[in-house]
């Protein structure tokens, strides 16, 4: 297993691939850090005992801030430093949940439409160009609006993670389930498939055991795009004020709050979030980038 | 060719009506309007012979059949928050988000399309290096830092241009207008650059990927193979045969453009629908929300309509029969 | 007029350089058709585009020259060479359906590609693109000028292919694999046209191809390749019927023969395969010894008898208020098979070889007929309960290796998965013995049970197919074209093992093929489908000693004539 992924082509691309390096070291610091962020963060900055108003606005390190704050403090004196990876762990928690909820939900129906077509098929591609008339923030928007009108206030309160993260999943299903499906249509096609279906096969485990591991290749693409889609769509959502509140901030959170501070000169309060927030993305995305030409060796 | 007009014209009200039903459930089980429409003081009769008036007895399907008459009408009833008409507030917004999608999308295409083309005919030059990096850069940032950032740029530091509103209008009958007056062209210039630059990106990617396909094909091959010139190789042979893959994820970018004029009227606080529908999320102005899901629905279905002329007059396969 | 001398091309690669062709040399006169044959991986394509100058990056000259008349093509800037292109060399590719701008007339595809050579206005190339249509045989060309790519079938397209290639009146043109894709009816129309502009116009032609049939038929000399280096050259007849080199004469000894029956071919050993020591014959033994302990003869009667059956496919719905015409597949379909022989179905594209194939898997849902297997009634597709025995009774080998093996799993998982499923034997271990054994029985190392199919060839690969069908036990075994994908030496050796088998245990066997010569080798009884009817059906000697319906005829008859060879084997 591991002797052939050493030797495989697209490790052997990756280590050609500056760009793709880079990209994962970034990648994993930062994930590192988020799920690290208990152990590695100066402080807590959801316990308000941690952080002192006196300690408010202070410019990073080499401006001349404080010794205790590297990347400065906030107007409630909290450390950015901490408040980053904090958020940064909130921003991948939901974008990984996010992107899991909906990789399942969106596969599985994309596979079984691609492999039974008919009806089935005409019903799920239906709701797909529904779906697609309501682009994912309109989605996400509009599902957090609903549990706002369908759940109590302080419920509500309670179940925004969850709540935002369902909002997100179910705008972001369609694109696995529109590449599965045109990905199982292609295999159906194939004589593996209909030798098991002759030899009687049961349906799901020919989508599972043969169609599946097949078609992995362009859903591991749709998966790393969506991971950053999703947490920008994440970003957005809290960036508006309907995603997370400024007690628990996600990285989105963090930028709508640096936005106070726009016109006066506390630039880290915004700019640094914002940068740490790009660099995620970026990454993120040239790991898709770099995964897709593996994929498909004629994009080379 | 008829039937296949004929097709997608039923699949589009197949759309309408799927996004109507939305909304409507949205109306009559998210909150109960009645609560919503009537105070504190309405004794209990009054709010059952509300309820009666307004229908809400009778049964779902004459209630779903009499929701979407109404809105054929364009009757689309009242917010709950401003009790006002929601037809009229949306008639008021809707050239705003109009004026700065289209705008935004006709930059997105002006500049993505050339660019994608480029790239592919270049796949490996030093220009086409730097313009896939800075566009993976660019469908990476949110397009509220993008917002942000020229809001900082040029509203802050170098103080060129306004970062809110629409500046000079001219009103038409009831189509107010910024495209009209310098100052109206000023203040459209950052939010539709912020909303156009995602689009932009997507654009010229996907322009990049199908061209560099159909410059694989055999009849390119052949074409050149016959010493066809350059030019007519990659615009007439090439291009073309790009163009039908990518007037479908145009017609699908519209959606996207009108969706993130959210987020962009938000940041810049242009007075159009997305900023409505932020504002009656926030306030659950549920009947609001339906009808903005309409009409969003309603340009989307139109747009691809338009798409797919535009296929039958491209690609002769859907025109001509073919021959036995 | 073209010289090729010592040309070497190279292509760069992750593991290191790939020499793809090695210093081949080869002239073209006027008026002559040179034939480059090779199987894949030969670099005969390779050769066609150095030529042309489109080799597909990275690919490089590395050494050599070529020479079109007095004028040095490596010499040649790429705007000059781009200019020579079309107007003295052009090229004819192999799939008429992808080689046209589906989105321009032929009209404007022929003028588009004379103005582009010469200045001579639009009205005088209309009227020499009509001329050429004529003269390519297009009736009405006046009429069909007018019309896109895909109003013309399959054989018209092709036709079309050559004006464009012709329209610039070149001197050389490169036809790589020009009739693969089509029938053999139109294949033997577009050979006499491709003979006849090298006759009257005095045009030379490269033809590659790897089909010794096309080569026999019109060639003038021909340039035999293996691993892109020349094998043999020289006159067609004397290089058919005289080879001198052993691996010419190993492929011409593997070419199936339309007008007799062999045995079995005579092959040399192939790298990889299992060699022939005690302990395999061992493992052999003991697979053959476990396949007839569970084959289960039926004592009379035939295995599998067919009726009155029809497919219908929808046809496509163009409106919304006629129903679409439906399309038959097949109509009123009868035949039997008895059991050890092995019935052959013949046909070209479109016949319904296929489909008959897929109705008696349960692939496809009959619209009648009846179909009796082993004397019990067969259930329809979609009335065929999964664990119907059937399912185990019949196997079926498909056509393309390729797609026939799931590539994510291992050889042994893929051969265990039928004695598994069957439950013909529960014990893992015991399962990965007998899996191992039929390998070594159809001919493959020992070590192929821990490989993945990407690490076999075509070949192997439909070895490895035809083990999974056996592991079954079948009583039936349908095989879809199973050896069209393959090189000819590969499809000797997939003959000679279906041969093989088919006289150890006695298989009945239902043998599909578009090739005529191929079928004779296997079947003893024939049918012969055209537009989804069986137009003749008998003995397989006595069908080609005399066919009998005139389409059997025709087709025998433009079958490519492999009597230069007889001077060889």
């Amino acid at each position: 297993m591991w002797a052939r992924f050493w030797q495989s082509d697209g490790f052997w691309l990756f280590r050609r691939s500056p760009a793709a390096m880079l990209a994962a070291v970034v990648a994993v610091l930062i994930l590192g850090g988020a799920l690290l962020a208990p152990w590695l963060a100066p402080s807590n900055p959801y316990d308000l005992r941690t952080f002192d108003l006196m300690d408010g606005l202070l410019p990073p390190l080499w401006q001349g801030g404080d010794a205790r704050f590297l990347l400065g403090t906030d107007d409630q004196g909290r450390d950015m430093v901490s408040s980053i990876l904090y958020g940064a762990r909130l921003s991948l928690l939901i974008g990984f949940s996010a992107m899991l909820i909906a990789s399942v939900l969106g596969v599985s129906l994309g596979v079984a439409a691609g492999y039974w077509g008919g009806r089935f098929d005409a019903v799920v591609m239906r709701v797909a160009d529904v779906q697609l008339a309501l682009p994912a923030i309109l989605t996400a928007l509009l599902i957090d609006g609903i549990a706002r009108g369908v759940l109590p206030r302080e419920l509500h309160d309670d179940l925004r993670i969850p709540v935002l993260i369902l909002a997100i999943a179910l705008s972001l299903w369609v694109n696995f389930a529109r590449t599965a499906r045109a990905s199982t249509f292609v295999e159906r096609r194939k004589d593996y498939v209909e030798a098991a279906i002759i030899m009687g096969q049961h349906p799901l485990r020919i989508m599972a055991r043969h169609i599946l591991p097949n078609i992995l290749g362009p859903l591991l693409v749709i998966m790393t795009v969506d991971l950053a889609a999703a947490i920008l769509l994440e970003a957005t959502l809290s960036f508006l004020g309907i995603g997370l509140p400024a007690d628990s901030p996600s990285l989105g959170t963090l930028i709508r709050i640096g936005m106070q501070f726009l016109l006066s000169g506390e630039w880290w309060i915004l700019w640094i979030p914002t940068l740490f927030l790009v660099a995620l993305v970026v990454s993120i995305n040239l790991l898709g980038d770099f995964l897709r030409e593996v994929f498909n060796p004629r994009l080379r | 060719m008829a039937y296949f007009i004929l097709k997608r014209l039923i699949q589009s009200v197949f759309v309408m009506l799927a996004v109507a039903f939305l909304a409507f459930a949205l109306f009559r089980f998210v909150g109960d309007p009645i609560s919503q429409m009537t105070g504190v003081e309405t004794t209990l009769a009054d709010q059952e012979r509300l309820r009666e008036d307004l229908g809400l007895n009778d049964p779902f399907l004459v209630q779903f059949a009499r929701f979407t008459g109404k809105m054929l009408v364009g009757d689309f009833g009242f917010s709950y928050r401003t009790r006002q008409p929601i037809g009229e507030m949306l008639l008021s917004r809707i050239p705003a988000t109009l004026e700065l999608g289209t705008v935004a999308l006709l930059i997105s295409l002006i500049v993505g399309i050339p660019a994608g083309v480029y790239t592919a005919l270049r796949p490996r030059g030093a220009a086409t290096q730097a313009i896939l990096i800075s566009t993976l850069v660019g469908v990476s940032i949110p397009t509220f830092v993008i917002g942000i950032f020229l809001i900082f740029l040029f509203g802050v530091k170098l103080g060129w241009l306004p970062t809110f509103g629409r500046g000079g209008t001219v009103q038409f009958g009831w189509w107010r207008s910024s495209l009209f007056t310098v100052d109206g062209w000023r203040a459209l210039v950052l939010p539709a650059l912020t909303l156009g630059v995602y689009q932009l990106t997507l654009t010229m990617r996907l322009v990049r990927a199908e061209m560099m396909e159909v410059m694989r094909t055999d009849f390119i091959r052949f074409a050149t193979a016959r010493g066809l010139p350059m030019r007519a190789l990659h615009y007439r042979h090439a291009l073309g045969n790009t163009m039908i893959p990518v007037i479908t994820i145009i017609g699908l970018q519209f959606g996207g453009v009108i969706a993130f004029s959210i987020v962009t009227e938000s940041v810049f606080q242009w007075p159009g629908m997305g900023l409505l529908f932020l504002e009656s999320i926030r306030f659950v102005d549920i009947p609001v929300m339906g009808v903005y899901l309409v009409v969003i629905a309603f340009f989307f279905v139109l747009i691809n309509l338009v798409v797919d002329l535009l296929y039958l007059a491209i690609d002769p396969r859907l025109r001509v029969k073919e021959a036995a | 007029m073209l010289v090729v001398e010592n040309l070497t091309v190279e292509f760069p690669g992750r593991h290191g350089v790939f020499t793809a062709v090695e210093g081949v040399s080869m002239t073209v006169a006027p008026g002559e058709i040179h034939g480059l044959v090779g199987e894949s991986g030969a670099g005969k394509s390779t050769i066609g585009a150095a030529v042309i100058g489109l080799l597909q990056a990275p690919g490089r000259i590395a050494a050599g020259s070529l020479r079109l008349g007095e004028t040095d093509l490596r010499a040649l800037t790429p705007a000059e060479a781009h200019r020579i292109r079309g107007k003295r060399i052009s090229m004819i590719f192999q799939d008429p359906q992808t080689s046209l701008n589906p989105l321009m007339t032929i009209e404007d595809q022929l003028i588009e590609t004379i103005l582009a050579h010469e200045d001579i206005g639009g009205a005088a190339a209309r009227a020499r693109a009509l001329d050429l249509l004529g003269e390519i045989g297009i009736e009405n060309a006046a009429a069909r000028i007018g019309a896109y790519p895909h109003q013309f079938s399959g054989g018209m397209r092709q036709r079309v292919v050559i004006a464009l290639a012709l329209c610039t009146n070149p001197e050389l043109i490169i036809a790589d694999e020009p009739t693969t894709a089509l029938d053999v009816a139109v294949q033997s129309q577009v050979l006499a046209l491709l003979r006849r502009l090298a006759d009257t116009r005095g045009i030379g032609f490269i033809l590659i191809t790897h089909d010794i049939g096309v080569i026999a038929e019109i060639t003038d000399r021909v340039t035999v390749l293996r691993g892109g280096r020349v094998m043999e050259a020289g006159a067609t007849a004397q290089v058919l019927g005289a080879p001198t080199h052993p691996y010419t004469r190993a492929l011409m000894a593997a070419v199936p023969r339309i007008d007799r029956k062999l045995e079995r071919f005579l092959l040399p050993a192939v790298e990889g395969d299992l060699p022939e020591t005690p302990e395999a014959a061992d493992e052999a033994e003991y697979a053959a010894n476990w396949l007839l302990s569970g084959l289960r003869h039926a004592d009379s009667g035939p295995v599998l008898e067919i009726s009155g059956l029809s497919v219908r496919f929808k046809g496509t719905r163009t409106s919304l208020f006629h129903a679409p015409e439906p399309f038959a597949a097949l109509s009123d379909i009868a035949l039997t098979v008895q059991p050890g022989s092995v019935l052959g179905v013949v046909g070209e594209s479109g016949s319904g070889k296929s489909t008959l194939a897929r109705a008696i898997v349960g692939l496809v849902n009959p619209a009648a007929g009846a179909m009796r297997f082993a004397g019990e009634g067969l259930p329809y597709g979609r009335a065929r309960a999964r664990s119907h025995p059937v399912r185990r009774a019949i196997q079926m080998v498909f056509q393309d290796p390729y797609s026939s093996l799931n590539s994510r799993h291992r050889i042994g998982e893929i051969l265990a998965e039928p004695l598994k499923l069957y439950g013909i034997e529960r014990d893992p271990a015991q399962r990965r013995r007998i899996a191992g054994a039929m390998l070594a029985l159809v001919g493959l190392a020992p070590d192929a049970i821990d490989r993945y199919p990407h690490q076999f060839s075509g070949g192997q690969r439909q070895r490895i197919a035809v083990a999974r069908a056996l592991l079954a036990r079948p009583s039936f075994l349908i095989c879809d074209e199973p050896t069209s994908a393959l090189d000819v030496s590969i499809q000797a050796q997939v003959l000679n093992l279906l041969k093989d088998l088919q006289a150890r245990f006695g298989l009945t066997i239902l043998f599909i093929s578009h090739n005529l010569a191929v079928v004779r080798q296997m079947a003893d009884n024939i049918v012969v489908l055209k537009s989804g009817r069986i137009v003749e059906a008998g003995p397989s000697e006595a069908f080609f000693a005399s066919p009998q319906h005139p389409y059997s005829v025709e087709l025998l008859s433009l079958t490519p004539s492999l009597a230069l060879l007889d001077g060889a084997a």
